[in-house]
């Protein structure tokens, strides 16, 4: 990489402030052509909103953004486009229900007559999926394919135009290992075309696997920008979180001290629901971890959902300290002290537009019944207690839940749950898409909680923190439970169980 | 909140404003046989079922529904009251009547709530068939007639001054009891969880069925309300013309007040002042002696011209000009 050609794009002291909140504080910031560039950063140090100032979402309060030299203002992400940024977002936005050609050349159809000419409309969105190597029939209808393919198909619509620079937020996080090898294999044939790619991804391994340069921000921040052959893993790691880490080493010490021989709490007894997982039997003790490893779509959710009640199970039974319970939904789940924190934070999880204090309360509130209402008193001191001890940030019991980063709102519907005092709780994905330092104090809560007595269920599609903080794993193969190791096994005998492999020696029975 | 607020507070200024200037004696009170008169009277007394029904809309909108039948309600409770005091006199039958008026009303809103809560059926389609069907069951109760009554009780609920009119004060008890049962109790953050995030909320453990059956059957029992002051104040029961668009008054009113049609967050005092606004506006038209004929035109390009200026787009419009202007 040298630095010759100009930069394609250069953003000069942006500063933007949300109501209460300084969101970047005069951030500079610099992308070449021909370059992967990772931009990096903890939840809620202002990643999302730079992209969101470059592709004419925010406009900033100050600073400049220039494009090849001019300066620019976009007041929409349209103009960004025009402009020749596109943008590809985590979750896939595109239209299910329409072919993959109507989706990449949604609003640019060619016409014909006054109608659209479907079949040029095909050629070119053919020759598009061509350019980046993906063969599929561009007639065929985008929800027949899985997402990764779907996320490949918004990058075919994001390169359609002329595009100049890419921007790829989070575009790994749903993907598997060969997915995201082949959307690497893409990133570069678009970069050896001279697009400039702006990449934001939680997985240290991929972005030193493709980027050649990045730039780190903190707190709104510019903390600095560093080629990527330069900056060795814990020195980005202390650039980013500006604290040295020993947290991860004390969470694996405390997992080996824990006692998990406490009383069974929740048994389940050929619990299935066809379609969704196959029927299974399940112990979870008191004071417990017990990981559920599983490639996407394993039925580990489909799992913890029937624990819950979210979903009907059509077989089986379920004990609660060695009673049968009846579960006609989350609420008689919720009354016997099983909690689940879904892995769709705002879908299922969060209510956006009400108060961090009103969230926080909800689970609890809604147990009392309408009629009862949490004291103020009692409110004010469990937020004040949930917000320091989960470092909510801002701590402003009366800012709405929409304007937190993905960490914070985590923090808030955990903390929705804490407060309700469960013996079960289900944690699904806690961890995905937040920063490491999130991450850790995730970790070390699910630490602190089996210590007290609590029994965790968690969820991960990281193997590695799923076997650091489990004392048991159970593992999952197509929608059946095949495997139950105990907390000493290692992450290759789980990726064997998965990959199909018989390693049965170690399974507990 | 106080900024959402803001123009519907100015909207309602500008049209007691512009009754000032056209009919300076719009704002004349003056008291006679113990009873308040005048044109702002007139207003408050006029739009108090609008009011009420407009505080049921309000909640239902909040959970993200919306409900069409309240005028068909309104003329059902009217003529199940008329026939029922038929021509006896006395306050008994009267207060029997309203009574089974209201019972029924709520078994009406349970019927709402049982399609939209029970069955999932879109609000906009599920309250399209009473506020259809409604009607006819109010012209069966009539059998087709204009039933007219002579029953001084119940002549008060519409008609009837302490004061003040009685049938604004009972628009202002109710909005009184739902400001204390929704802020006082958790109903109203439960309302609004639901409204925001139904699947969030039922995962949290919220009754939303429960809740979602509570506001429809609270609209109807307010559209029953309204629907007895409308009758009582013409001590007649219409079923075709009592009540009617008065859904599309209520809605306008709760959209004014900054409540918003997607669901979630909702201001009462909002729903209050665009209530009042729809009124003045009525009452306006007539004493500015807009020509009848143009009537609804003159009200809707008021309405469009509130709705626009609360419109996000339209305000950064104007902010945006604003500035470009400060900084020329």
């Amino acid at each position: 990489m040298t630095e010759s050609p100009p930069p394609v794009v250069e953003m000069r002291g942006i500063s933007l402030a949300f109501p209460g909140v300084k969101a970047l504080q005069d951030v500079d910031f610099r992308l070449f052509p021909g370059e992967v560039h990772a931009l990096m950063g903890e939840n809620g140090a202002g990643k999302s909103t730079l992209i969101k100032t470059l592709t004419g979402v925010h406009t900033p309060d100050s600073g400049s953004v220039l494009l090849a030299g001019d300066a620019v203002a976009f007041s929409s992400p349209g103009e960004a486009q025009q402009a020749g940024i596109s943008t590809v977002y985590q979750e896939v936005n595109l239209c299910a229900n329409l072919t993959v050609a109507e989706n990449i050349l949604l609003g640019r159809e060619p016409r014909k007559f006054g109608g659209i000419d479907f079949r040029a409309m095909r050629a070119k969105a053919a020759e598009v999926l061509a350019r980046i190597g993906v063969h599929i029939d561009p007639a065929s209808v985008l929800e027949s394919h899985p997402i990764a393919v779907q996320q490949l198909v918004a990058i075919a619509r994001a390169i359609a135009v002329d595009c100049r620079v890419l921007v790829l937020d989070e575009p790994t996080s749903s993907l598997d290992a060969g997915e995201v090898a082949e959307l690497f294999r893409i990133m570069r044939v678009l970069r050896d075309e001279g697009v400039a790619i702006l990449f934001v991804s939680h997985f240290l391994d991929q972005i030193y696997e493709i980027s050649d340069r990045m730039t780190v921000l903190r707190n709104g921040a510019l903390v600095g920008e560093h080629l990527t052959a330069e900056m060795d893993r814990r020195a980005l790691i202390s650039a980013m979180i500006g604290r040295e880490l020993g947290t991860l080493e004390a969470i694996e010490d405390a997992s080996e001290r824990r006692d998990a021989s406490g009383p069974v709490l929740v048994h389940a007894e050929g619990l299935g629901r066809r379609g969704a997982i196959a029927p299974f039997d399940l112990d979870i003790r008191a004071g417990e971890v017990v990981g559920l490893a599983g490639l996407l779509g394993s039925g580990r959710t489909e799992m913890a959902r029937l624990l819950f009640g979210a979903d009907k199970a059509d077989s089986g039974r379920l004990l609660v300290d060695g009673t049968p319970l009846h579960l006609r939904g989350p609420r008689s789940a919720i009354a016997a002290g099983i909690a689940f924190c879904s892995e769709d934070r705002k879908g299922e999880g969060l209510v956006a537009d009400l108060s961090i204090r009103d969230n926080l309360v909800l689970a609890m509130q809604a147990a009392r019944g309408w009629s009862r209402p949490v004291p103020r008193k009692v409110k004010d001191s469990l937020v004040e207690k949930y917000l320091a001890a989960l470092d909510i940030r801002p701590a402003n019991p009366d800012a709405l839940v929409r304007t937190l980063s993905g960490g914070n709102q985590q923090k808030v519907l955990l903390a929705r749950w804490l407060v309700t005092e469960p013996r079960l709780l289900i944690l699904d994905e806690p961890t995905r898409g937040i920063d490491i330092g999130a991450k850790a104090q995730i970790q070390q809560l699910v630490t602190n909680l089996a210590a007290e007595g609590t029994a965790v269920l968690f969820i991960s599609a990281e193997l590695e923190e799923v076997v650091r903080i489990a004392d048991r794993i159970v593992v999952l193969r197509d929608r059946h439970k095949i495997a139950e190791l105990d907390g000493g096994a290692s992450i290759d005998e789980v990726v064997g169980l998965i990959a199909g492999e018989q390693v049965a020696e170690r399974t507990a029975s | 909140m106080k900024n959402r607020l803001l123009w519907p507070l100015i909207a309602l200024a500008a049209l007691l404003v512009l009754n000032l200037v056209v009919t300076p004696s719009f704002f004349a009170l003056r008291i006679q046989d113990g009873h308040l008169y005048g044109g702002l009277v007139d207003v408050l007394k006029n739009g108090a079922p609008t009011l009420l029904i407009a505080l049921g809309m309000t909640l239902v909108i909040a959970t993200r529904g919306i409900d069409l039948s309240v005028g068909a309600v309104a003329a059902i409770a009217g003529a199940v009251t008329c026939v029922h005091i038929g021509t006896s006199g006395d306050a008994g039958t009267a207060f029997a009547g309203m009574a089974i008026a209201l019972v029924l009303c709520a078994v009406l809103g349970l019927w709402n709530g049982f399609l939209v809560a029970g069955l999932g059926i879109q609000p906009i389609v599920a309250t399209l068939v009473l506020m259809t069907a409604g009607r006819g069951v109010a012209m069966l109760v009539t059998e087709g007639q204009i039933i007219t009554v002579n029953n001084d009780p119940f002549r008060q609920v519409g008609a009837g001054f302490l004061i003040l009119p009685i049938s604004i004060l009972i628009s202002l008890a109710v909005l009184g009891l739902v400001a204390l049962a929704t802020r006082k109790t958790a109903l109203g953050m439960l309302i609004e969880a639901v409204g925001v995030n139904p699947e969030a909320s039922r995962l949290a453990g919220v009754r939303s069925r429960t809740i979602i059956w509570t506001v429809y059957v609270f609209a109807a029992v307010c559209a029953g309300i309204a629907g007895l002051m409308i009758s009582s104040n013409v001590s007649a029961a219409d079923a075709n013309n009592a009540g009617l668009w008065i859904e599309m008054d209520a809605i306008l009113a709760v959209v004014i007040g900054g409540t918003s049609l997607a669901g979630g967050r909702y201001s009462l005092t909002g729903t209050l002042l665009g209530a009042l606004i729809i009124q003045t506006l009525t009452t306006t038209v007539y004493t500015i002696g807009v020509a009848p004929e143009v009537t609804l035109v003159f009200k809707a390009i008021v309405v469009i011209t509130v709705c626009l200026v609360q419109a996000p787009k339209a305000r950064a419009a104007l902010s945006f000009r604003s500035r470009k202007v400060a900084v020329s």
